[in-house]
């Protein structure tokens, strides 16, 4: 038997202030501790608001069962990503949430490193055993812009601030101007990439020119509600992206597209709360409540709404797809992308998630 | 191309070279006066947040000017205290405050999200600044006015007065300015309050005149080029003037480039994206290249003050 010295007892005492803490760890186990990875922040009003209403809608919905972590301005690609999603696994997350495009390869990487964490990866396509994504259908919302446009433009003539030259963008492109030319046959959607998701001035710097240039509807695949805005003071129609923009337009903004993340992080959590959740790559739309569209404005005259409502009912009970042929679709700088869809086919997902060949009266060269 | 469209593209240029010209101005005081502030983004977003709430709770954009401009000031005088009384390391320093005005202003901004305030961009009467022609002269924000007259006061305060010899004294050498007895930090802090207001006011121009919202992160990078524009100009503000409106003219230029397709948008996107930055490169080398223009950056730039007597 030892006496025990000072530095025993300190051990001893270092010990004891330890077992409140370990004890909350024991008990916590049952809790399931979410992560998010935001590209932005979730005041952009836009994208990142939209899965922050998401991560909300998880945390009311399931209470006591999960605790949610929210890392903010993680950005679109870059090393950063990859340290946020390590360190998200390591303070204990077991499900964790990368929420941009550009976050794929930060998270097939990380998601090898911690097999027994489960990641989920926005709008991407590369799975793993512990890695699936998810999606909306955003194209659909777009038909329907596509229709209103296409009822509605005088000019037949309508411009879009886009961001990234990325499947999902040309998709919205393309969705838009064929459901505007089933309505006009001239429709011409001017579309300008300007290499930001979020940067409110060069947004209504955009829409400016194009307004400037005579286009007479705007629509945008860019996040900050400037353009709207900016239409609302000049009196130009347009619509909003992301979250439901008819605060910052209400004569002009004649309705929004809504990502409704919600459901699917409510699904997913119980998933693997349940131990059931498997790697798949939901791609929810109108019908499933992915996406959303927010009632129309009062200026939308009501044919034209009965007419809207016609392809987005049409999107809901599968008797309308807006990328159904004959349809072809070229890239001007690689003929290799380009897309020939036949007579009355539906062409299946894994085109529509590949497209970058743009339809016949969208000018753009990039 | 008609006169309207002509008169269209001169104001979109005018709107976005204003903030990077007030911002830009504002550093061009503080380095002069040997004091290199980094935290031009941040103060312009602690401007911006201040302007709009000032605006959207007492109505008036003129006090949410005012507002901006103290706001931009007081956030400068923390890097203030760091650097000039602490001496601490300034581009850490102004890192730091940058970092800190995109936190400070998100959380400010919280309760103004989502909202909209009257967009501040008429001085003169209708007649005057909805002509579709006289509008290049009188369509703009008092903003614009300010930041011109602003330009030719600063020119003047430098070169014509004795307070502006005194800055330029503290920043070329602040040894010999503090042995003839002028108080360089002093000196110093007005230069960098000053710049703090300008920096203040550049950020409201987001928030009231481009795009009256409140956002997140809203100035997006711009506090960066009004740094790089103050190097451009080699420290001179009529040059500074010059580099804004070439700024504002290639940033006008993309955007009207792609509304117009066809040729133009030939150019890949994130080419255009990089041009501004291209240009201060350029304009960097050239001036590296020029040793008279070389020498142009005060002396004194960037070195904390200590007294050696």
């Amino acid at each position: 038997m030892t006496m025990p010295t000072r530095r025993t007892i300190l051990k001893g005492g270092v010990a004891l202030a330890a077992m409140p803490a370990l004890s909350g760890l024991a008990f916590g186990q049952e809790k399931l501790k979410v992560g998010f990875a935001y590209l932005a922040v979730p005041g952009d009003y836009g994208w990142t608001y939209a899965h922050d209403v998401g991560a909300n809608d998880l945390a009311a919905a399931l209470g006591d069962k999960v605790e949610v972590t929210k890392v903010e301005n993680v950005g679109e690609a870059g090393p950063n990503v990859e340290r946020v999603l390590r360190e998200l696994a390591q303070q204990g997350n077991k499900l964790i949430f990368a929420t941009t495009f550009g976050h794929m390869e930060a998270a097939v990487k990380v998601s090898a490193e911690f097999p027994d964490v489960i990641f989920e990866h926005c709008t991407g396509f590369m799975t793993g055993p512990n890695l699936g994504t998810y999606n909306a259908r955003f194209y659909e919302g777009r038909a329907v812009l596509g229709t209103i446009a296409g009822h509605m433009s005088k000019k037949g003539v309508a411009g879009y601030i886009a961001s990234f030259p990325i499947p999902e963008v040309v998709m919205g492109m393309n969705a838009f101007l064929i459901a505007a030319r089933q309505v006009n046959p001239n429709f011409v959607l001017k579309a300008a990439y300007i290499s930001t998701w979020f940067d409110p001035a060069k947004e209504a710097a955009q829409a400016q020119a194009f307004i400037d240039q005579g286009v007479d509807f705007l629509t945008q695949h860019t996040d900050s509600p400037a353009p709207v805005e900016l239409c609302e003071r000049l009196g130009i129609p347009c619509f909003g992206q992301a979250s439901d923009m008819a605060a910052f337009g209400p004569e002009q903004c004649l309705t929004s597209i809504v990502d409704n993340w919600g459901p699917h992080y409510i699904k997913t959590a119980e998933a693997v709360l349940a131990g059931t959740w498997t790697p798949q790559q939901p791609w929810d739309g109108l019908k499933d409540g992915g996406l959303i569209m927010t009632p129309y404005n009062k200026n939308v005259p009501a044919d034209v709404a009965a007419a809207a409502d016609v392809v987005k009912n049409g999107q809901i009970d599968g008797s309308y797809h807006v990328f159904t042929g004959p349809l072809e679709l070229t890239n001007p700088a690689d003929a290799s992308l380009n897309i020939s869809i036949a007579d009355g086919v539906v062409p299946d997902d894994g085109v529509l998630l590949g497209m970058q060949a743009y339809a016949a009266g969208v000018e753009v060269i990039a | 191309m008609s006169p309207e469209f002509i008169v269209a593209i001169v104001a979109a240029i005018v709107l976005v070279a204003t903030p990077i010209l007030l911002a830009g101005l504002g550093e061009l005081v503080v380095e002069k006066s040997g004091v290199l502030n980094l935290g031009v983004e941040g103060m312009m977003l602690i401007g911006a947040v201040t302007g709009f709430a000032a605006t959207a709770t007492w109505g008036n954009p003129y006090l949410g000017v005012i507002a901006a401009a103290v706001a931009g000031a007081a956030a400068s005088m923390i890097f203030g205290f760091l650097t000039l009384t602490l001496s601490a390391n300034q581009v850490a320093t102004g890192l730091a405050l940058t970092i800190f005005g995109g936190g400070f202003s998100a959380l400010a901004g919280k309760p103004f999200l989502g909202k909209t305030v009257p967009a501040f961009v008429q001085l003169f009467p209708d007649a005057l600044a909805l002509h579709p022609i006289w509008r290049v002269v009188f369509g703009y924000s008092p903003v614009v006015y300010f930041s011109l007259f602003m330009c030719v006061a600063i020119a003047w305060f430098l070169k014509r007065t004795r307070a502006g010899l005194i800055l330029r004294a503290v920043g070329e050498n602040d040894q010999s300015a503090h042995a003839i007895g002028y108080s360089v930090i002093g000196v110093r802090y007005m230069a960098v309050a000053f710049g703090g207001a300008m920096a203040g006011i550049a950020g409201s121009m987001f928030s009231m005149v481009m795009t009256p919202i409140w956002a997140e992160g809203l100035t997006a990078g711009r506090g960066w080029i009004a740094l790089a524009l103050v190097v451009f100009a080699s420290w001179r503000p009529f040059r500074l003037l010059a580099g804004a409106y070439v700024f504002g003219a290639v940033m006008t230029l993309e955007v009207h480039a792609k509304a117009a397709g066809g040729i133009f948008s030939a150019l890949p996107p994130e080419m255009w994206a990089a041009l501004p930055y291209l240009a201060t490169l350029l304009v960097l080398v050239l001036i590296s290249l020029r040793r008279s223009a070389a020498s142009s950056a005060p002396a004194c730039l960037g070195r904390p003050f200590i007294p050696t007597a």
